[in-house]
């Protein structure tokens, strides 16, 4: 096969991505691959395989409704899109909806099917659980039942208190 | 640090045992583990890495498969041990670039490694010789949970391990083998394959990793999918496909053979020409020639070697390797008559069958 920028070597690096589930092909040269390297790397620039993978709808009314920053490590969707790397653990929850969305394009699946670490760290469990609850807040507050929210911020009063606790003795 | 009694200790994965090793160089499982309570890696202070790294240390003094492990960070290291680390296989490109300090965890035999601060915080490695990926497997979870004992792992319900890329998530599990495949190229046939390996959702690299290109018909192969599946199924399923790409070279190999003998033969024949007489040798031209030696090997057509050097010539002939034995800093041009003079002496005995 000859390169397809110079028609005239043979192509030894062959960079294939898959898009849309559509195959995209590019095969190159040493040389051309060489002299064309930053454009390879714009081409195959992660943030445009995202756009292509992920559902634009999606990503863009979740950004709406999603917090702009995480609000542990303050990085933005954007960021993100830009980097192709997250800036912590916790970024899987503030940019859910968007995430999810394009796990399942790139994966097929959302949900995770294998090994588990044998122990939840005593420190995790609260840190789920507040999560789940702080969820189910926001989706009672949407729904308007109130009622219901009230005894869901009543818990997460409940489990933020000792942690505060903690924090004020460390500290004195 | 002293890297010297590793030039010749031959590294595991290089010393061709294990089922199909003729076309499966190696075998490797890698598996993505974040810690929680930390930003991933790009994100890290100067303190965050240096507690990090500390973490990981001690978490791999108290584990039985990593207490004699060596652990050694890119501060101490100058540019040629990280370039030799990387011909290795224990450090990727972009790791061993890192301007930051990142730690290197790796047994003696160097079939077990961790890369600490790598794209996520940990890059644990197992590679094995041949076609033997359960093996792979059953060793890095026994390492993984060992680890585990000391380290909290970033974790979620639903989307398994958290990575710092979703392409990773789930189980974090990346299974790759690095395949030797003339004959699939000889006869025009590798782009069918390249080209089913990717509506497969299969990767196809080069000799060391992301960002490397395929030379001298080697061939690295990997998952890309890591979530909905569990590791053994990944596994299972990838093997399945690995095997069908060796029945295909075999078949190439044979066609050849019967066929096309002489014109096959003498491809090999004056490869061994080359080898045995150039004074002047490329990294490139020494890959693709010693690919032909290798194929001549296994159809035995060529006597007087044993695949285990051949194996560690194609690492040793690497820039790294080769100023690292020579004890000095050399220019391209001398590496390259370095590298014919090492191939030269090595393939002394070698003779046509």
């Amino acid at each position: 096969m000859k390169c397809s920028v110079c028609s005239t070597e043979d192509a030894t690096i062959h960079l294939t991505e898959i898009v849309n589930s559509k195959m995209m092909e590019l095969h190159l040269c040493e040389q051309c691959a060489y002299e064309k390297g930053t454009d390879i790397k714009q081409y195959f620039n992660f943030s445009d395989l995202l756009a292509g993978i992920a559902d634009k709808d999606t990503v863009e009314s979740s950004l709406s409704t999603e917090v702009s920053k995480c609000s542990q490590c303050n990085s933005t969707f954007e960021d993100f899109s830009k980097s192709g790397r997250l800036g912590c653990p916790h970024c899987y929850v503030s940019f859910k909806t968007s995430l999810n969305s394009l796990v399942k394009r790139i994966h097929r699946s959302t949900k995770h099917i294998g090994k588990r670490p044998k122990k939840v760290p005593g420190e995790l469990k609260p840190q789920i659980e507040l999560r789940k609850l702080q969820e189910q807040l926001r989706i009672l507050v949407e729904k308007e039942a109130f009622e219901e929210a009230v005894k869901v911020r009543d818990l997460i009063k409940k489990l933020e208190v000792p942690k505060k606790k903690v924090k004020k003795k460390n500290g004195s | 640090m002293d890297l010297k009694s590793f030039i010749d200790s031959p590294c595991e994965w290089l010393k061709a045992t294990g089922p199909d090793h003729d076309i499966v160089m190696s075998s490797r499982v890698r598996l993505a583990r974040n810690l929680e309570g930390y930003p991933f890696s790009q994100k890290l202070s100067k303190d965050e890495r240096k507690t990090l790294i500390e973490e990981v240390k001690l978490s791999a003094q108290s584990s039985t498969k990593l207490k004699n492990a060596f652990f050694v960070e890119t501060q101490n290291l100058n540019e040629m041990d990280r370039r030799f680390f990387v011909e290795r296989h224990l450090m990727s490109v972009e790791h061993a670039n890192n301007k930051d300090n990142v730690g290197l965890c790796f047994t003696k035999t160097e079939s077990v490694s961790v890369m600490v601060i790598e794209e996520d915080h940990l890059r644990i490695q197992v590679i094995q010789s041949g076609f033997d990926l359960m093996k792979c497997w059953k060793l890095i979870d026994q390492v993984d949970n060992q680890l585990e004992k000391k380290l909290s792992f970033a974790f979620d319900n639903t989307l398994g391990y958290l990575t710092a890329c979703p392409t990773n998530v789930g189980t974090g599990l990346r299974a790759s083998c690095m395949l030797h495949l003339p004959c699939l190229v000889m006869t025009k046939q590798i782009n069918k394959v390249l080209q089913a390996l990717s509506k497969l959702n299969l990767a196809v690299r080069g000799l060391y990793g992301e960002g490397t290109e395929a030379s001298g018909n080697f061939f690295q192969i990997s998952n890309q999918s890591t979530l909905g599946q569990s590791e053994i199924d990944i596994i299972d399923g990838f093997e399945k496909v690995i095997r069908q790409i060796i029945d295909n070279e075999r078949e190439a190999r044979k066609t050849l053979s019967e066929k096309k003998q002489q014109k096959f033969f003498d491809q090999i024949w004056r490869a061994l020409g080359v080898l045995k007489s150039a004074r002047i040798m490329t990294s490139k031209e020494a890959t693709g020639l010693l690919s032909m030696l290798r194929l001549g090997m296994d159809i035995e057509v060529i006597k007087g070697l044993n695949r285990k050097n051949l194996n560690e010539l194609l690492i040793f002939a690497q820039p790294a390797h080769l100023q690292k034995r020579k004890g000095k800093t050399l220019n391209p041009d001398e590496r390259d008559i370095e590298r014919a003079t090492l191939i030269r002496e090595t393939l002394s005995k070698v003779q046509i069958v």
